[in-house]
């Protein structure tokens, strides 16, 4: 008989405890925590799948944000029921007679999201370091700024509200295992050992016959790609949906969890992930009751600039936790 | 459309060019010795507002005054964040100090809003300031008139300073090769240093004419201009302090006159005319106007 790899039978351990705990979690906990749960989810699902963009191919992107507002909008419009849609946004016909399911919706949002980070990277992906960085940051503020003068679909600066409320924990749950997965099964394939040779020396990797621009794309459109569902999963968590929530300052969040985390290591950005954003929203009920706003982001950045300067690999460097990867024999 | 309205045009873009050429210049020059893209350098216009209104509103100081403390303050700000932040980085990935300095930029704006609030204020000059003068078509406030001829003196002593001073010839040294200039006994911390110290008080000063422009200041007011000033540096060249001053009123002369001459509904989309000018010019001119061929950029 074959013996199941002891690697395996964790994966297994943790997928089923994750399950366990969303179960116990949907009976008990009221509804502020389990909002609380929601948003710590979705940040795993940002931070991981920055990670493939940022971590593993090493390019600098402060775009993510950019990537889910479009994922976002795309889903709300495409679920927003049709009776409404008459009443609050102007539509092209077609669409406005059109109210698509959860999961459809979802993934036209993040296949939007995936095209639209190829129609930029072609062009931008040229740049390297940070020029990339201000570059895609150029991206996400043009894409604040369209969202907030398209009135006729996106209701501009006012967002759209009173989306239905179909995002709970099971959806969130099966999308972080999804991210996870996938970005697991990259890193450990040869397509994922050259977009980290890529990170490491582009020029080598290029000798050695990986295709570099292509590379560069793909990793920035899967990233998208679940940026883009993590917009649609949040849009229909606060069940409203405005230009501003797209800013610098998320941007900002999931690159400190990649960061901190170590730039590469899946399972890095997922503790940072979690630990972060469980501390933001700790933070929050404090900063309301002591009438002190910033404490949070303050102390996010403090954090972030000493791990820079004492750490600056982050918690687990690229890599992952030996327990979990596969005896190399 | 009027020659007097084009006219009057062309000042509001002078004037927010000189706003913009002030902190390009501080990007330029910081990037150009440390080959560092400093985001914390918009929240120094931030704190250079709100300073000016602190010594002219709070302490009652006369304006002549005010503004060569303003200058020493931002000098004082620069040199905290390079000891604090960015030296003991010296040496790691570029990408690193980047994102360092977001965090920087952060903590500023967050550290704003703990001490000073999130509420706007007004921001008002002595009435000697403002009252309005009219020469040919165009009228402008005394006030912008004083931004545009200190900024344009400032630039002047810049240019001097870099150019004909030991200290001037150890930074342009040190932005040429900083590990030749540590070789000839230049001593590169003390240089790095005055460097930040300059650009950022340039930047506060802008902070000052900011405010006087506007009327009104927040903690969050820094960010946009920096990242636009960022822009203009880019234009012109990032690494040549002439190249900063041109693209300063390049940026400030186009974003006005894409407002002032286009139709009413274009003016909400100013923010992502800028920002794709940049990445046009990263794509196509990725050394600017007057910038040097530098490795690394495309």
């Amino acid at each position: 008989m074959k013996r199941i790899p002891l690697h395996q039978i964790w994966y297994f351990v943790f997928v089923l405890s994750g399950a366990v705990f969303v179960f116990i979690a949907r009976s008990t906990f009221n509804e502020y925590i389990l909002s609380i749960i929601n948003f710590v989810g979705i940040y795993i699902i940002l931070a991981v799948s920055l990670n493939i963009t940022n971590g593993f191919t090493g390019l600098f992107s402060l775009g993510h944000p950019g990537f889910m507002a479009i994922g976002g909008y795309m889903t709300s419009v495409l679920t927003f029921p049709v009776a409404k849609k008459a009443m609050f946004l102007e539509l092209p016909g077609w669409l406005s007679h059109l109210a698509l399911p959860f999961l459809p919706a979802l993934l036209i949002g993040g296949v939007c999201a995936s095209l639209t980070a190829f129609v930029i990277g072609v062009p931008v992906l040229r740049l390297r370091g940070h020029y990339l960085a201000v570059a895609t940051l150029g991206f996400l503020i043009i894409v604040q700024v369209l969202i907030t003068n398209w009135e006729s679909v996106t209701r501009g600066p006012l967002g759209m509200n009173g989306l239905p409320a179909l995002t709970h924990l099971w959806w969130v749950y099966a999308w972080v295992v999804i991210t996870l997965y996938v970005s697991w099964k990259i890193k450990f394939s040869s397509y994922g050992r050259s977009m980290l040779a890529i990170r490491e020396d582009p020029l080598a990797a290029q000798c050695v016959g990986t295709r570099l621009f292509r590379t560069r794309v793909v990793s920035l459109a899967l990233g998208a790609f679940f940026a883009g569902i993590a917009g649609g999963l949040w849009a229909h968590l606060v069940t409203a949906i405005t230009p501003a929530s797209f800013s610098l300052v998320l941007a900002f969040h999931i690159v400190v969890m990649v960061v901190v985390g170590g730039s590469g290591s899946i399972s890095g950005a997922f503790v940072a992930a979690v630990l972060f954003s469980t501390i933001t929203e700790l933070f929050r009920p404090l900063e309301e009751s002591l009438d002190a706003y910033g404490i949070g982001e303050i102390l996010m950045a403090l954090i972030l600039i000493l791990i820079l300067i004492y750490r600056p690999t982050g918690i687990f460097g690229t890599r992952e936790p030996g327990f979990l990867t596969a005896k190399s024999t | 459309m009027s020659g007097g309205y084009i006219a009057q045009q062309i000042v509001n873009g002078l004037i927010l060019g000189s706003m913009y050429a002030l902190v390009a210049i501080g990007f330029s020059m910081i990037y150009g010795i440390i080959r560092l893209i400093n985001f914390a350098h918009g929240e120094i216009i931030m704190i250079g507002a709100f300073l000016t209104l602190g010594l002219l509103q709070k302490l009652q100081l006369p304006f002549p005054v005010a503004a060569p403390l303003v200058l020493i303050a931002g000098a004082v700000v620069g040199i905290i964040i390079e000891k604090g932040a960015f030296r003991p980085m010296r040496g790691a990935p570029q990408v690193t100090g980047f994102i360092a300095s977001l965090g920087v930029s952060i903590m500023l704006q967050n550290l704003g809003i703990l001490l000073l609030t999130a509420q706007p204020r007004n921001f008002t000059f002595p009435d000697y300031l403002q009252s309005v003068v009219q020469i040919g078509l165009v009228s402008f406030r005394t006030i912008d008139g004083v931004i545009m001829a200190s900024a344009l003196v400032l630039m002047g002593g810049l240019l001097f300073l870099v150019h004909k001073t030991r200290l001037g010839m150890a930074m342009r040294a040190t932005a040429e090769n900083i590990d030749v200039a540590r070789l000839m006994g230049i001593n590169i911390n003390r240089t790095i240093m005055a460097t930040f110290a300059i650009g950022s008080a340039l930047a506060a000063i802008a902070g000052l004419m900011w405010g006087g422009k506007f009327g009104q200041i927040d903690p969050l007011l820094g960010f946009v201009p920096g990242l636009k000033s960022f822009v203009a540096a880019v234009i012109g060249g990032v690494g040549s302090i002439p190249g900063a001053i041109l693209g300063g009123y390049i940026l400030g002369l186009s974003e006005v006159l894409f407002v002032g001459l286009l139709p009413p509904i274009y003016s909400a989309f100013r923010d992502a005319f800028v920002f794709s000018t940049l990445i046009l010019i990263l794509l196509v001119l990725p050394n600017g106007i007057l910038g040097k061929k530098m490795e690394d950029r495309a």
